[in-house]
């Protein structure tokens, strides 16, 4: 592996806790998102929504609907059949003989979950077209509801009949070293667990739920798709491609977006909707998501169950993993609903040393449930918690304290650059120092102590301390890599510097923030970069016309891909500049140093321009070498090498009341390490938010259907997104280990919090309760469902149970 | 999150509130905080066709002292409850339930008359007034009324309140430095209670009632006797109680997405415990 080396700073921004630029316009109500804006004229788009998990339609009558004053139009979804020039797009085929049911933006014959779309409305108001779709007469035939994953896999009730089946698709990633190694290595095991867990469905809940708009040029032909979405150049093509409009015609804008979370790397139906139908009556639409709609509407997280089983030696060591997964995909592939599951497949064996005696199968299966995608980590916090559980269950097997199981198996750091079983090459890592670290901020030893004092009989509350160690495999993507997995875009990242006459700096990037901050880091970035002050650096970003390249922002990629690509053209500004310099300080390029912000001849320290004088000669143009292009401006498309690979030690404790089976999670210490930190503050926040999100699962958050398939948790009453004062105060530390595969020596960190803290709390609430018999606890780890597998446990207990 | 469509009438005395409420007849609604009302609105769970707002009626926002009383207007806002020193001094089990009303965007807007005209067997203030043995003063075109708690909740969100009456003072007996304990168990701070216990005990007397059991909030109605007698024996009386009465006092619990019917009387057993000996402490 080719290393680069971490490029010291010059000036000290980087590593500063500056305060994000975007905050005050978006604290104040400034800013503006989507469904802000003032669009004179516009329609406002309502969708009849099935109230059926399966059912034919049988007949859809608009004609009350049509009556009401206000409403302009009204269509079913057979009534549109002619707008799309292909079905929603589905960009991520993981197997050839992939099964993926055709579907429209609007259902046409059966709807499929409760949510999908069957008609439309608009009218002059929000409120009339609401009003109107209780005016719209359906008839449906209910047909039997697929809503569990087993009952899917029996066909006996198939969703999409010219599929002939409800499984999608099986991928396997078998490494061995040797042919029956695995088996092998299970039949010489000293130890093996079998564990099974279920990943729940979540509800991603960003807190500005989706919104359209929709503006025509009806005689130019071009458009404007305003969207709440972390991917406007993603859109882009697809709207193109979906509605067979040329491509550069299509301009998308994410104004202020309120959170994605994985959510909203998509193409929804209802931005499709806005774009086919201004097209069609030459007028603006606009759509704007209720809270309960965007519960069924808008795509589900996680969604698996897992078995995942260990072998090991004497020592605990990890001779084998088999991991076989059910993944739920809902009722439609959305775009990348097929590769959730995937991107988790390399991760079952963690922070792990394992022999080439890998073996993962994932079956993806279609429910009469909303259609599940990417959400925050997206397959490997799923892949995460099963490993970690599982090491727990291997430190119980094996008699030893799960950090000392863990302490057996980490790569050692002297492996780095490490090469997996897999044939990944982890980048860098130092796994002993993370979990040293966080053991010293909790105070592992004394509260191992501690639990020992308090966990007696006669307390009413058991201590549990939990540890989860993970890898977070992010920085999508090497595009040969994603070429692999069968991925339909590559995993590049664009940016332009360009330095204006009057010294101040604009950044175009391929990135599109919707909470990260990437105005204050990427001025960070070029202000150690150029010598200038970060607040003379303004980013532009999230629209196609004044970003035309990009591939915009999840997997954690931003910084270590966008932002990279953002130093890089820094490097080319300077390398431009460095030749005027040259030429009107009469010297050869390579005698000049460029530091804070001024090139210097190397020897003579008072023959010096500074940035500002090379910004202006290169507008003026007056004396420029010759053949060198007016203007200081430089663009890069990057495409990383390398996944990043950032790690880390999360440990917590709980004390769970055993009279009520509540869980109070008393303290977390978050030890990451995400290479170089560029703005330890947002380091921080990502952190802080992701690690709440992990918790959230461990405790709080399902979506809950009934056997009919209706969702029973659409409202933030039911769907328990935990608030401030429901989690405790979260310690972040942090060990750098620079990436040695880009120039900042950064890694991303966006999803790292949620990949570490579900599998630290749940394994906490299992060790309070080993006492009794408890392995296990599904999430969320709720007082009732606390209190039922206490009871339990307690019934096998005292009849002599020994399952 | 649209309600459907309504028509809004401002009354600016309790008189006109009350007037317009008839005027309107069933499908009407008095608008207070609006922080019950308009959610169930917003989900078209309720479809009022009139809202009467009384949020500006003056003279409804107080917590004054009353003989052995503290009287509070209707319209007092759960925050007021909540900090009133008056509520501190005389009646702190009162004044600490309110703290646990939602959030704080929900106290500053929502009001004790609205929260017990509601009668939600959830929310916090009945069941704490219940076992406080409040009277609540309803006013009708003929009159105002006194209605004691214990007479006031008939059903799940019905009440005694006739359709042009409002609900305009609560009358909350001084606690005379009886012990006293709130049990709220929730999943998160914001949420109504799985099951709440509100309880107080000085010598010779108890009030015990429970939140979230039932179509409506429940008084142990048999711990007076026990409360004169030491706390073991007081607890087992009330644990009794809940073993023996808890269906005749028209507890119903019933399962949800956070409890089965079985955790929730043995939640209830648990906090009750819990409140008398914290009461008692």
């Amino acid at each position: 592996m080719t290393t680069i080396e971490t490029t010291h700073t010059t000036n000290g921004v980087i590593g500063q806790r500056l305060l994000r630029k975007e905050d005050p316009a978006l604290l104040t109500g400034e800013a503006r998102y989507t469904n802000d804006l003032q669009i004179p004229g516009a329609l406002h788009l309502a969708v009849l929504r099935s109230p059926y998990a399966h059912a034919k339609i049988l007949r859809v009558d608009l004609s009350r609907a049509l009556e009401m004053p206000g409403v302009r139009a009204a269509y079913s979804g057979a009534d549109l059949a002619d707008l799309w020039a292909a079905p929603m797009p589905c960009a991520w085929p993981v197997t050839d003989d992939m099964k993926n049911p055709v579907h429209y933006p609007l259902a046409t014959s059966t709807a499929c979950y409760v949510g999908d779309g069957v008609a439309c409305v608009l009218a002059e108001t929000d409120a009339i077209a609401r009003d109107a779709l209780e005016a719209i007469e359906v008839d449906y035939e209910p047909l039997r509801a697929v809503v569990g994953l087993e009952d899917a896999l029996s066909d006996e009730v198939v969703i999409h009949p010219d599929l002939g089946t409800n499984k999608s698709y099986t991928w396997n990633l078998l490494v061995e070293e040797t042919e029956g190694a695995v088996e092998a290595a299970f039949a010489s095991a000293t130890y093996t667990v079998a564990e099974r867990y279920v990943q729940q469905r979540l509800l991603p809940m960003a807190m500005e739920t989706r919104a359209v708009a929709a503006v025509p040029q009806p005689f130019g032909g071009d458009i404007t798709l305003y969207s709440s979405t972390q991917v406007p150049h993603i859109l882009k093509v697809m709207t193109a491609i979906t509605l067979g409009i040329p491509e550069h015609q299509v301009r998308v804008v994410a104004p202020a977006v309120g959170g994605g979370f994985g959510s909203k790397l998509n193409v929804y139906a209802e931005e499709l909707l806005c774009v086919a139908l201004s097209r069609k009556i030459g007028l603006p639409v606009r759509w704007n998501e209720e809270r309960s709609e965007n519960s069924m509407a808008t795509i589900h997280g996680r969604g698996q169950i897992q078995n995942i089983e260990l072998a090991a030696d004497a020592e605990g060591k990890l001779t084998a993993v088999r991991v076989r997964l059910l993944a739920d995909m809902g009722a439609y592939l959305q775009l990348v609903t097929p590769g959730i599951p995937i991107l988790g497949a390399f991760l079952y064996a963690g922070v792990y040393h394992i022999p080439k005696a890998y073996d993962f199968s994932c079956t993806a299966a279609f429910t009469n449930l909303t259609p599940t995608d990417a959400y925050r980590g997206a397959g490997r916090p799923e892949a995460t918690y099963a490993i970690e559980r599982a090491m727990d269950a291997l430190a119980r097997e094996v008699g030893v304290d799960p950090l000392e199981i863990r302490r057996r198996n980490f790569i050692p750091t002297e492996a780095y650059p490490y090469e997996a079983f897999s044939g990944l090459t982890y980048d860098s890592g130092d796994h002993d120092l993370a979990a040293t670290k966080a053991a010293e901020m909790i105070d592992y030893d004394g509260l191992r102590a501690r639990q020992a004092e308090v966990n007696v009989p006669g307390s009413t509350k058991r201590l549990g301390i939990g540890v989860s160690t993970y890898f977070e495999m992010c920085g999508l993507a090497p595009s040969r890599v994603l070429a692999s997995l069968n991925y339909g875009a590559g995993g590049w990242e664009a940016a332009t510097v360009r330095v204006l006459p009057t010294n101040k700096v604009q950044v175009v990037t391929g990135t599109s923030p919707h909470g990260q901050g990437h105005e204050t880091s990427w001025s960070m970035i070029v202000a150690d970069k150029l010598g200038v002050d970060p607040a003379d650096v303004h980013v532009l970003h999230s629209d196609t016309a004044i970003s035309p390249l990009g591939l915009d922002t999840y997997g954690s990629r931003s910084l270590p891909v966008g932002g990279v690509a953002v130093a890089m053209a820094c490097d080319k500004v300077i390398d431009k500049a460095k030749q005027i310099a040259a030429h009107q300080l009469e010297a050869a390029v390579e005698d000049l140093t460029f530091e804070d912000g001024s090139f210097s001849v190397q020897g003579s320290p008072d023959r010096a321009l500074p940035l500002a004088a090379i910004a202006f000669a290169a507008f003026t143009a007056h004396n420029l070498p010759d053949g060198l292009e007016p203007n200081l401006e430089a663009q890069v498309s990057y495409d990383p090498p390398n996944f990043s690979w950032p790690f880390g030690t999360h440990m917590c404790a709980v004390e769970v009341d055993l009279e009520t089976g509540k869980v109070d999670l008393i303290t977390y210490v978050a030890v990451d390490d995400c290479g170089v930190q560029i703005n330890p503050l947002i380091v921080d926040g990502q952190v802080h938010g992701g690690v709440v999100q992990g918790i959230a699962q461990a405790l709080y958050e399902e979506a809950v259907y009934d056997v009919d398939g209706n969702l029973t948790t659409s409202t933030l009453a039911e769907y328990l997104v935990p608030a401030a004062s429901d989690v405790p105060s979260i310690i972040t530390g942090h060990t750098v280990t620079p990436s040695p595969t880009n120039q900042l020596g950064v890694k991303g960190v966006g999803e790292a919090g949620t990949i570490g803290a579900a599998p630290a709390v749940i394994n906490a609430v299992v060790d309070a309760l080993k006492e009794f018999g408890v392995t296990d606890v599904p999430m969320p780890a709720s007082p009732l469902t606390v209190w039922n597998t206490l009871n339990n446990a307690r019934a096998n207990h005292s009849s002599g149970g020994t399952s | 999150m649209i309600p459907a469509a309504f028509d809004y009438a401002r009354a600016s005395s309790a008189e006109e509130a009350i007037a317009l409420i008839g005027q309107y007849g069933d499908e009407a609604k008095f608008l207070a905080g609006g922080h019950s009302l308009l959610p169930l609105m917003k989900l078209r769970l309720a479809q009022p066709t009139v809202l009467v707002d009384i949020g500006r009626v003056p003279d409804l926002s107080y917590i004054r002292e009353e003989g052995d009383q503290i009287a509070i207007g209707a319209l007092t806002r759960h925050m007021d409850v909540e900090t009133s020193p008056l509520l501190h001094q005389h009646v702190p089990l009162l004044a600490h339930a309110a703290g646990h009303v939602g959030d704080p965007q929900v106290r500053h807007r929502g009001t004790i008359g609205g929260s017990i005209a509601h009668a939600d067997p959830a929310s916090d203030l009945p069941a704490t007034t219940l076992a406080l043995g409040a009277t609540y003063v309803a006013k009708g075109p003929n009159g105002t009324r006194e209605i004691a708690a214990a007479d006031f909740y008939h059903g799940f969100l019905t009440s005694a309140l006739e359709a042009d009456e409002m609900l305009v003072e609560i009358r909350v007996p001084k606690m005379n430095g009886a012990g006293w304990s709130f049990q709220k168990f929730n999943r998160r701070a914001q949420d109504w209670a799985i099951v709440g216990v509100a309880a107080w005990r000085r010598n010779g007397d108890a009030g015990v009632a429970l939140v979230n059991m039932g179509s409506v909030p429940i008084l142990a109605t048999d711990v007076a006797s026990a409360a004169s007698s030491r706390i073991g024996s007081a607890i087992r009386r009330v644990t009794n109680w809940l073993d023996t009465s808890l269906a005749a006092a028209q507890a119903d619990p019933q399962p949800d997405l956070n409890a089965s019917a079985d955790y929730r009387v043995h939640l209830a057993k648990v906090l009750t415990r819990r409140a008398l000996e914290a009461a008692s402490a």
